[in-house]
């Protein structure tokens, strides 16, 4: 902890005998503090870089931090009864309900077959605009003709939030499980088909020009350039298309569902079963949040060179 | 071996947002020789990349067309000036090697990969197209970095194998466009020799851009000085500093040979002329 090169530590070292035990323990208790508060610093600073951009470093702890004083203060609310069970349930009674759901279920359905349904409608919605959104989006990108039949279609229906639209797929396609994943579709389908256009535009005009000198033809322009140049703009549309497939799952469960993690959550909300409408809501959140890790696995190992 | 020939030609360019219509050449007449080094000087805004664009065949001209050998490159009737042309070429195509100022190598293929693109477009099979990449990477001297990422290397290694994968698919012609311009001076100066022995060594038509005067002079077998608004041809000189350095292999004698400094002077002198004949604007 001392440097002994520093003369005024060593002054300090041959002092200590002399100094009183207090001082000692103060001095104990800020280092212990300094190492405290160290694990929120931002991390070691790449040399030559304090004046770097903004915002650079680790921000996982303070993360953490913000995650268990939130836990911590829910906790204490629900432990000195400031907030009735009926508003805010403990995390103790999350905790045994999400174990009660789990192994004996909720709503003629155990949490696992819940979980299985909503993400058997997010996940088939999801590979539909996969195949699809990906598409089209290309084709809206290197094709005029394409960007015109659909540029009004998806401009126009997606800033709508998905249950202004949910009474009309209802109509058109009833109350089965078409309309759910539909709806989920739908929501999904713009923002996936947008990146993938975007991806398109921002391929550098210099590679274009440098495949054509080297005898590429028009296809394999498309094919060689523009196609992988598009891969990381198309990863973060589907990251953010299933983030939208999540938003949108609850509104897709609103009827005639029979499970469901949003049906769950609508049930339990309708019979104030309040620990039960939180636990939906955090495993709803994990999954997402687990899906995210994984594509943002994807794409390091996918596309390593983007933003090079 | 056949010559580039560029005939009577002009571009205009529609303005912006409803502006005025930009002249970016006019009046271009002149011709490469097989095996000559041609240089571009201009300041920026006169048409030196437009020029190359012309060459390249990604761009069209307003009037007047060009020639390799006897084919077109762009712009021309099928019979032309009493040339009968053999086919029409009317695009890019793979006699005529670009290396750019940046961003053109494709940061997921490695070395190896990005040098034989070309020859893969072509459908060559992998060992032969390999093979042959390799004897290029050779030349450039990063024959130890087949397999790495290209995003990993410096400015200096990328813009190698950018002249790498320019040789690679064997053109007539190969056209720079400010290749060393975001280098530091250092690499600048290794590159500029090494452009020359691959100039000596492959006998290929270079056509070089570039806006540093003593890069000019000493690259070039022939200077061409462009001055803009609109872009034109003032001079065009032929040198012979880069003939004096592949024989010397001393680049620091060339270029404080007084010769040498005589005719930067020149230059500079020009170049300074033409700015202050339009306002000093670039
Ligand atoms: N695609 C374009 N559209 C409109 N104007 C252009 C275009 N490309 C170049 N110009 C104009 O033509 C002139 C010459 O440009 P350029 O050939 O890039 O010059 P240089 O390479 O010598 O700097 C400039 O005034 C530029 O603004
Ligand atoms: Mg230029």
């Amino acid at each position: 902890m001392k440097k002994l090169t520093d003369p005024m530590d060593s002054l300090d070292l041959t002092n200590a005998k002399t100094l009183p035990m207090t001082e000692d323990v103060t001095e104990q208790n800020s280092t212990l503090l300094k190492r405290f508060f160290s694990i929120f610093a931002a991390g070691p600073v790449k040399p030559g870089e304090s004046y770097g951009a903004p915002g650079q470093g680790k921000s996982l702890a303070i993360s953490l931090f913000t995650t268990f004083t939130l836990l911590f203060v829910w906790h204490i609310a629900t432990y000195f009864q400031l907030v009735k069970p009926l508003f805010l349930p403990s995390p103790i009674s999350v905790i045994q309900r999400f174990w009660e759901v789990a192994t004996e279920g909720f709503g003629n359905a155990t949490l696992l077959e819940h979980t299985g349904w909503s993400m058997m409608r997010v996940f088939s919605a999801f590979f539909l605009a996969l195949i699809t959104a990906v598409p089209i989006g290309i084709l809206m990108g290197v094709n005029r003709i394409v960007r015109g039949l659909f540029d009004p279609i998806i401009e126009f229906y997606r800033p709508l939030p998905p249950l202004a639209y949910l009474p009309l797929v209802i109509i058109w396609l009833g109350i089965g499980e078409v309309s759910k994943v539909t709806l989920i579709y739908l929501a999904m389908f713009a923002p996936i088909a947008l990146s993938a256009r975007a991806g398109v535009k921002s391929v550098a005009i210099e590679q274009i020009h440098a495949a054509y000198s080297m005898g590429a033809s028009r296809w394999q322009v498309i094919r060689h350039i523009i196609l992988i140049n598009a891969l990381p703009e198309i990863l973060t549309g589907l990251r953010i298309g299933v983030g939208f497939g999540w938003t949108t799952l609850v509104a897709a469960e609103m009827v005639a569902a029979q499970a469901g993690l949003g049906f769950m959550v609508l049930n339990a909300a309708e019979f104030l079963v309040t620990d039960v409408v939180i636990m939906g809501i955090i495993v709803i959140g994990i999954i997402a949040y687990l899906f995210d890790m994984f594509m943002r696995y994807l794409e390091k190992k996918l596309v390593p060179w983007k933003g090079r | 071996m056949s010559r580039l020939q560029i005939h009577d030609v002009s571009v205009r360019f529609p303005g912006m947002n409803g502006g005025e219509a930009v002249t970016a050449l006019s009046g271009i007449n002149f011709q490469i020789e097989p095996g000559e080094f041609v240089v571009a000087l201009g300041a920026s805004g006169c048409g030196k990349t437009t020029l190359l664009n012309l060459m390249a065949g990604f761009i069209q001209p307003s009037e007047g067309y060009l020639t390799l050998g006897d084919s077109g490159i762009s712009g021309l009737p099928r019979v032309a000036c009493g040339l009968e042309l053999k086919d029409q070429i009317t695009g890019p195509g793979q006699d005529r090697g670009v290396v750019f100022q940046k961003h053109a190598l494709l940061p997921w293929l490695n070395v190896l990969d990005n040098a034989a693109f070309g020859l893969k477009l072509q459908g060559v099979g992998k060992e032969e197209r390999n093979e042959r990449a390799a004897d290029f990477l050779k030349l450039v001297g990063l024959e130890d970095f087949h397999n790495h990422p290209v995003y990993q290397l410096s400015g200096g290694m990328q813009q190698r194998v950018g002249i790498a994968r320019g040789l690679t698919n064997d053109p007539q012609m190969l056209l720079l466009d400010e290749p060393l311009g975001a280098l530091d001076a250092l690499t600048r100066e290794v590159l500029q020799e090494l452009l020359l022995e691959v100039w000596q060594e492959t006998q290929k038509m270079m056509f070089f851009i570039t806006h540093s005067v003593e890069e000019a002079l000493f690259m070039a077998s022939r200077l061409i000085i462009m001055s803009p608004r609109p872009g034109r041809i003032t001079h065009d000189f032929s040198l012979n500093f880069n003939k004096i350095f592949l024989e010397t292999r001393d680049a620091r004698q060339v270029k404080s040979m007084p010769e040498f400094i005589e005719m930067r002077e020149k230059v500079l002198g020009i170049i300074h002329g033409d700015e202050a004949e339009n306002g000093g604007a670039h």
